[in-house]
């Protein structure tokens, strides 16, 4: 009898060894894909070029993925300190406004401003993510976020103007070098 | 029937939208220990095939995901860091 119990137990604690390696192997077992996605801003700074960037940067990086997002052009506006909420939907020659208008009112003085007031109200109203919150966990997250030297040179931005938590402004070797090894390029 | 979990922490983001729901999740899971079990609520009709997607992509598991009442719920398990 007390051998049969001695069995019995070794057998038990064999398997539990088993589930117990088992559970641990499964537990390290990580899909290893790392992933790369370059992000240039290059043409507008308005409110939807902004969400474009932020949204896809953020999510990015929430999936495990090196991401690097280059700002040029008017691009720049994105990052420039205090500047957040003065981005704009421009409604002239956006024929996809929820509200449409012709151009040709669409090209009176207010109507900009009128129409980023609107968006401005719905972003708040469906709780959207706003474009501090995304820079700040664009950058709490690892998300690289590159000022385009030459741009800043070009509006005479100098980098105390943009937000904190940047890296050095650079040029476009130093974007084309990570965009080289990307997985995933996008042109915003 | 549904399989109940230890639940270790839970996350509310009902009323957010994409992407919120999954930069909340990815931040909680970073702040937890690998074997334990996050508790999600979301109402982002997106938030389920993106939670897939993001389980797919980081390995965390994905054990249960049910909806009641226009009300996504997610168990994910996250897994050990490298």
């Amino acid at each position: 009898m007390a051998i049969l119990d001695k069995e019995l137990n070794e057998l038990i604690e064999a398997r539990v060894n088993e589930l117990v390696d088992e559970k641990l192997a499964k537990m390290a077992k990580r899909p290893v894909k790392p992933k790369r996605l370059a992000i240039a801003v290059v043409s507008r700074g308005t409110i939807d070029a902004a969400y474009a960037a932020l949204i896809l940067a953020t999510t990015g990086a929430a999936l495990e993925m090196e991401v690097g997002v280059y700002f040029s052009f008017f691009g720049l506006n994105i990052l420039k300190k205090g500047n957040q909420d003065n981005l704009k939907v421009v409604p002239l020659g956006n024929p996809a406004m929820p509200v449409n208008m012709p151009n040709i009112v669409s090209m009176l003085p207010g109507m900009t401003a009128f129409a980023t007031m609107m968006m401005k109200k719905t972003i708040k109203e469906k709780k959207i993510a706003t474009v501090p919150e995304l820079l700040e966990i664009a950058l709490e997250s690892g998300v690289t976020l590159w000022p385009c030297q030459m741009a800043m040179e070009m509006f005479d931005i100098k980098k105390e103007d943009l937000i904190d938590g940047l890296p050095t402004p650079v040029g476009a070797a130093t974007f084309l070098e990570f965009a080289g090894d990307a997985d995933i390029t996008l042109f915003i | 029937m549904s399989v109940q979990f230890q639940i270790d922490q839970r996350l509310d983001c009902k009323g957010l939208n994409c992407p919120l729901p999954i930069l909340k999740t990815k931040k909680a899971l970073d702040g937890m220990t690998a074997g334990q079990v996050l508790e999600m609520t979301a109402t982002d009709p997106g938030s389920r095939p993106d939670m897939e997607a993001f389980s797919r992509r980081t390995g965390h598991e994905l054990l249960d995901a049910k909806e009641a009442g226009g009300v996504f719920t997610f168990y994910i398990r996250k897994i050990v860091v490298k």
